[in-house]
C-alpha cells in the first residue's frame, strides 16, 4: 500500500517541480513589476533643493530573487504536502494540558526574575514593559476576544488612564494610589461613553468607528494644549512612592531604603514598578478568568459568538456590551496611570494608532480569548521588537508582515481553541476551525 | 461671498480626490463586504510611483504638457494596479471563508507593511516637487481678494470625470462590470452561474487600484509634497466618504466624497484649521450612527 503511494509521488514529481518552476518564474516577473521603480530608483532631495534619483538595481536583483526561491520553496512543499489537514481536537487538547502547566512556571518566572542573577536594570525595564502590553493585551481581550466588539482605539482608554493620572498629581497632588482607581473609573466611563452611540454597530463598522474615537482623542489631545500641554505633552508626573515611603538617594528614615535599613540604590523604585505592574496584570488576568465563569462574561462568550440568538434567548445585548467596553477601559486606565507614573513625562505621540494596533495584534496573535496565549504573544512581540531595536525602520515592516502571515497561516492565533463552559460529562476543548461564527 | 466661492473651488478638486478614493472602498466592501484598511496606503504608493515617474522624465529632459502628465497617470496606474493585485492576492484571498475579522487584521497588516516598506525604500522625509502646472484663470475679483481657478484643480476635476465616465462605463456595460455586480448581489450563486468570481475579485482591487492611483497623482500634483504617511489620513476621510455617500453605492462615493472634501476646506476656512481631521473623524461617527445607510445606500436586510 505505502509503496504504491511512494511510486505516485514519485510519478507525479517531475510535474510538480515544472509547475513550481513556472509558478515561480511569474512570481519573480510580478516581484520585479512592484519593486523596480519603489525599490530600484530611490529619490532623494538632491543639492540644488529638487529631487534626484539614484539607481539600486542590485538590491531589486536580489528581493526578485529571494521572491522567486521562496514562491519555489512553498509551491513545491505544497505540492509535495498534499491537502491540509484541519487540527484535530486531540491535538488542541494536548495544546491546553501543556497551557496549564506553562502557566504556574511563567508566574513563577515572572515573580522570581528581579532575583535571578544576571537581571540588571535593563532586563527588568524590558520586563515592565512586556507586563505593560500584557495587561493592555488582557484587557482588550476582555473587549475583542470575550464579547467578539472589534475596537481599534483601545489606546484612547490608555491614554484616558495616562493623562487622568498625570493631571490630578500635577495639579491636585493626589498620590499615586488614590489616583490609580481614579484613573480606571474615568477610563471606564469613557468606555460607556464610546460605547452607547455604538452599540447598534457591528463588526467592521464598529472597528472604524472605535478608530475614529481613538484618534479624536489624540487630536483633542494635541490640540487642547490649555489642558494637555499639546504636543509637549505632561512633564513632572510624580514618581509612585512605597504606600508612602518615597525612593531617594539620601537615605533618611521617611524614605524606602532609610524606614527597612538598606542601602539606597537607583533599582529599588524599578523593582517595585516591576512588581506593580505584574500585580496589575494579574489581577487582569484574575478578574477576566472569573468573570468568564459568571453570568456576565457568558454573555459576552454567547454575544460573540451570535448577536440575534442573544436577543432572542433574552440576553440585554445593550448591558452586556456596556460592561465589556467600561471592563476594558477600566483596565487599559490603570495601565495607562500606571505608565504615567513609570515614564515621568506623556505626550500624544505615545498614544497612535499603531499602539492600538500593536496591543490587536498581540491579542489576535495570542488567540483570541486565550490568556496564556496573549501572554506569550506580548512576551514575543514585545521582546522581539526589542532584539531588533537598531533596525529601526525594518521593525515595523516585520511587525506589519508578522500580522498578515499569522493571519494567513493560523487566523485563529497560537493557541485557538474553545472550551465549552457547560458541559455533559467531560468537558472536551475543540478546535477553532470548527466553531461557526455568527455576525456579533 | 469671494472667499466662500474660492473655498467652494477648493473643495470640489480635494473632493474629487476623496471621491476617487473612496470608489475603491465602495467596490471591495459592496463585493466581499471588508473594509480594505490598506487602500489608503494604495493611494500613498500611486503617489510616490507618480513622484518617481515624474523625476525620471525631468532627468530625461520631456516634463512638459499634458502628455507628459498622462504619461505619468499611465504609469501610475499600471504599477499601483499591480499592487493593488498583489495584496489581494497575499492578504486576502487565502482568508476567504475564514472567521469574520482576520481579512480585517490581516489588511491593517498590509497597510502597516505598505507605509514602512514605502518608508524604508524611499526614506522617511518629505517629498516635495516644483508644481508642473502653474497659473490658472481669475474668476472673480472682490475688493482685493482674487478668486483663482488654478488649472491643477481644472486638471484634476476633469481628469476625475473623465476617469469616472470611463469606470461607469465599465461597470454597467461591459461583461467585466456585470459580473462585477453580479459577485455583489450573491457571490455563491455568480460562481454557480459560471462567473469566475476569484478573478472578478481580483479585477476588482485593481481597478480600486489604478482609480487610487490617479487620486494620489493628482493629490501629488496639486499639493506638491507627500510623504509615506499621506496614505493613513486620506484613508479614513475616504472611508468616511465611502460611507456617507452609503457603502457600496458608486455615486454616492462620489457625492461622499465631494461632500467631506467641502466640509473639510470650509471648516478650515471658517473654523479651525487644527481640529479639521475631528470634523472628517465626527461626521464619519455620527453618520454611522445616525444614519448608516448613508445618503444613497439601501438597507441591508439580515437573514437568520
Amino acid at each position: 500500500m505505502s509503496g504504491e503511494i511512494a511510486a505516485i509521488t514519485m510519478a507525479a514529481r517531475p510535474k510538480v517541480a515544472a509547475a513550481a518552476v513556472k509558478d515561480a518564474s511569474i512570481t519573480a516577473l510580478i516581484a520585479f513589476g512592484l519593486f523596480f521603480m519603489l525599490v530600484g530608483l530611490r529619490t532623494d532631495v538632491g543639492p540644488s533643493g529638487g529631487l534626484v534619483l539614484r539607481q539600486r538595481w542590485g538590491e531589486v536583483a536580489i528581493l526578485v530573487v529571494l521572491a522567486f526561491v521562496l514562491r519555489l520553496g512553498l509551491v513545491t512543499w505544497r505540492g509535495l504536502r498534499g491537502d491540509a489537514k484541519p487540527a484535530t481536537a486531540a491535538r488542541t487538547e494536548a495544546l491546553r494540558k501543556v497551557g496549564r502547566l506553562v502557566a504556574p512556571v511563567f508566574i513563577l518566572l515572572a515573580v522570581a526574575l528581579p532575583f535571578i542573577p544576571g537581571t540588571g536594570r535593563y532586563e527588568l525595564d524590558l520586563g515592565i514593559l512586556v507586563l505593560t502590553y500584557v495587561m493592555l493585551g488582557w484587557g482588550l481581550n476582555i473587549v475583542v476576544g470575550l464579547a467578539g466588539l472589534l475596537d481599534l482605539g483601545y489606546v484612547a482608554f490608555y491614554a484616558v488612564g495616562a493623562y487622568s493620572y498625570a493631571l490630578l498629581a500635577t495639579t491636585f497632588g493626589l498620590s499615586f494610589w488614590i489616583c490609580l482607581p481614579l484613573a480606571g473609573i474615568l477610563a471606564a466611563f469613557a468606555g460607556v461613553l464610546l460605547g452607547f452611540p455604538v452599540l447598534r454597530l457591528r463588526g467592521d463598522y464598529l472597528a472604524i468607528v472605535t478608530l475614529a474615537f481613538g484618534e479624536i482623542i489624540r487630536v483633542v489631545l494635541i490640540n487642547w494644549a490649555s489642558l494637555t500641554g499639546g504636543p509637549n505633552g505632561i512633564t513632572g508626573i510624580p514618581r509612585p512612592t512605597f504606600f508612602g515611603l518615597p525612593f531617594s538617594m539620601s537615605g533618611e528614615p521617611d524614605t524606602f531604603a532609610g524606614f527597612f535599613g538598606i542601602e539606597p540604590s537607583p533599582v529599588h523604585r524599578v523593582i517595585f514598578l516591576y512588581y506593580l505592574i505584574l500585580v496589575l496584570a494579574l489581577l487582569t488576568n484574575w478578574v477576566s478568568i472569573r468573570l468568564r465563569r459568571q453570568p456576565l462574561g457568558r454573555a459576552w462568550e454567547a454575544l460573540r459568538e451570535d448577536e440575534i440568538a442573544c436577543r432572542a434567548l433574552g440576553i440585554n445585548v445593550t448591558t452586556t456590551k456596556l460592561t465589556a467596553f467600561a471592563l476594558g477601559a477600566m483596565f487599559a486606565g490603570i495601565a495607562g496611570s500606571f505608565f504615567a507614573t513609570r515614564q515621568g513625562f506623556i505626550s500624544p505621540e505615545s498614544f497612535t494608532f499603531i499602539e492600538s494596533a500593536i496591543i490587536l495584534a498581540i491579542v489576535v496573535l495570542g488567540g483570541m480569548g486565550s490568556q496564556i496565549g496573549i501572554a506569550i504573544a506580548a512576551l514575543v512581540m514585545i521582546g522581539g521588537f526589542e532584539v531588533f531595536r537598531d533596525l529601526d525602520e525594518w521593525r515595523m515592516l516585520v511587525f506589519g508582515g508578522a500580522m498578515v502571515l499569522i493571519m494567513v497561516v493560523r487566523p485563529r492565533g497560537l493557541v485557538g481553541s474553545r472550551t465549552p463552559t457547560v458541559a455533559l460529562g467531560t468537558r472536551r476543548a475543540i478546535g477553532a476551525e470548527h466553531v461557526a461564527e455568527g455576525r456579533g | 461671498m469671494a472667499y466662500a466661492l474660492q473655498q467652494l473651488i477648493n473643495g470640489i478638486s480635494l473632493g474629487m480626490i476623496y471621491g476617487l478614493i473612496a470608489v475603491g472602498y465602495t467596490m471591495v466592501y459592496g463585493i466581499i463586504g471588508m473594509i480594505n484598511f490598506a487602500h489608503g496606503d494604495i493611494f500613498m504608493v500611486g503617489a510616490f510611483i507618480a513622484l518617481i515617474s515624474i523625476v525620471m522624465l525631468i532627468s530625461g529632459g520631456i516634463m512638459d504638457g499634458p502628455a507628459a502628465i498622462l504619461i505619468v497617470l499611465l504609469v501610475s496606474m499600471c504599477v499601483t494596479a499591480l499592487y493593488g493585485w498583489t495584496v489581494e492576492r497575499v492578504a486576502y484571498r487565502p482568508l476567504r471563508g475564514s472567521f469574520r475579522l482576520a481579512p480585517l487584521i490581516s489588511a491593517i497588516g498590509m497597510s502597516i507593511v505598505l507605509q514602512n516598506y514605502v518608508q524604508v525604500a524611499q526614506g522617511a522625509r518629505v517629498k516635495p516637487i516644483e508644481p508642473l502646472l502653474p497659473g490658472g484663470v481669475e474668476v472673480l475679483r472682490a475688493d482685493s481678494f482674487i478668486v483663482q481657478f488654478s488649472y491643477m484643480q481644472m486638471l484634476i476635476i476633469a481628469v476625475t470625470l473623465g476617469v469616472l465616465a470611463m469606470f461607469t462605463w465599465l461597470v454597467t456595460r461591459t461583461p467585466l462590470g456585470r459580473a462585477m455586480r453580479a459577485c455583489e448581489q450573491d457571490r455563491k450563486m455568480a460562481s454557480l452561474l459560471g462567473i469566475d468570481t476569484d478573478r472578478t475579485i481580483s479585477l476588482t482591487f485593481v481597478i480600486g487600484a489604478a482609480l487610487a492611483a490617479v487620486a494620489g497623482s493628482m493629490y501629488l500634483l496639486r499639493y506638491g509634497v507627500i510623504d509615506f504617511y499621506i496614505g493613513f489620513l486620506a484613508g479614513v476621510k475616504a472611508f468616511t466618504a465611502a460611507v456617507l455617500g452609503g457603502i457600496g453605492s458608486l455615486p454616492g462615493a462620489v457625492l461622499g466624497g465631494l461632500l467631506i472634501g467641502l466640509i473639510e476646506t470650509f471648516w478650515s476656512a471658517y473654523f479651525s484649521v487644527q481640529y479639521k481631521d475631528v470634523a472628517a473623524f465626527s461626521i464619519l461617527v455620527l453618520v454611522l450612527i445616525f444614519m448608516p445607510t448613508g445618503l444613497l445606500g439601501r438597507a441591508e436586510v439580515e437573514k437568520v
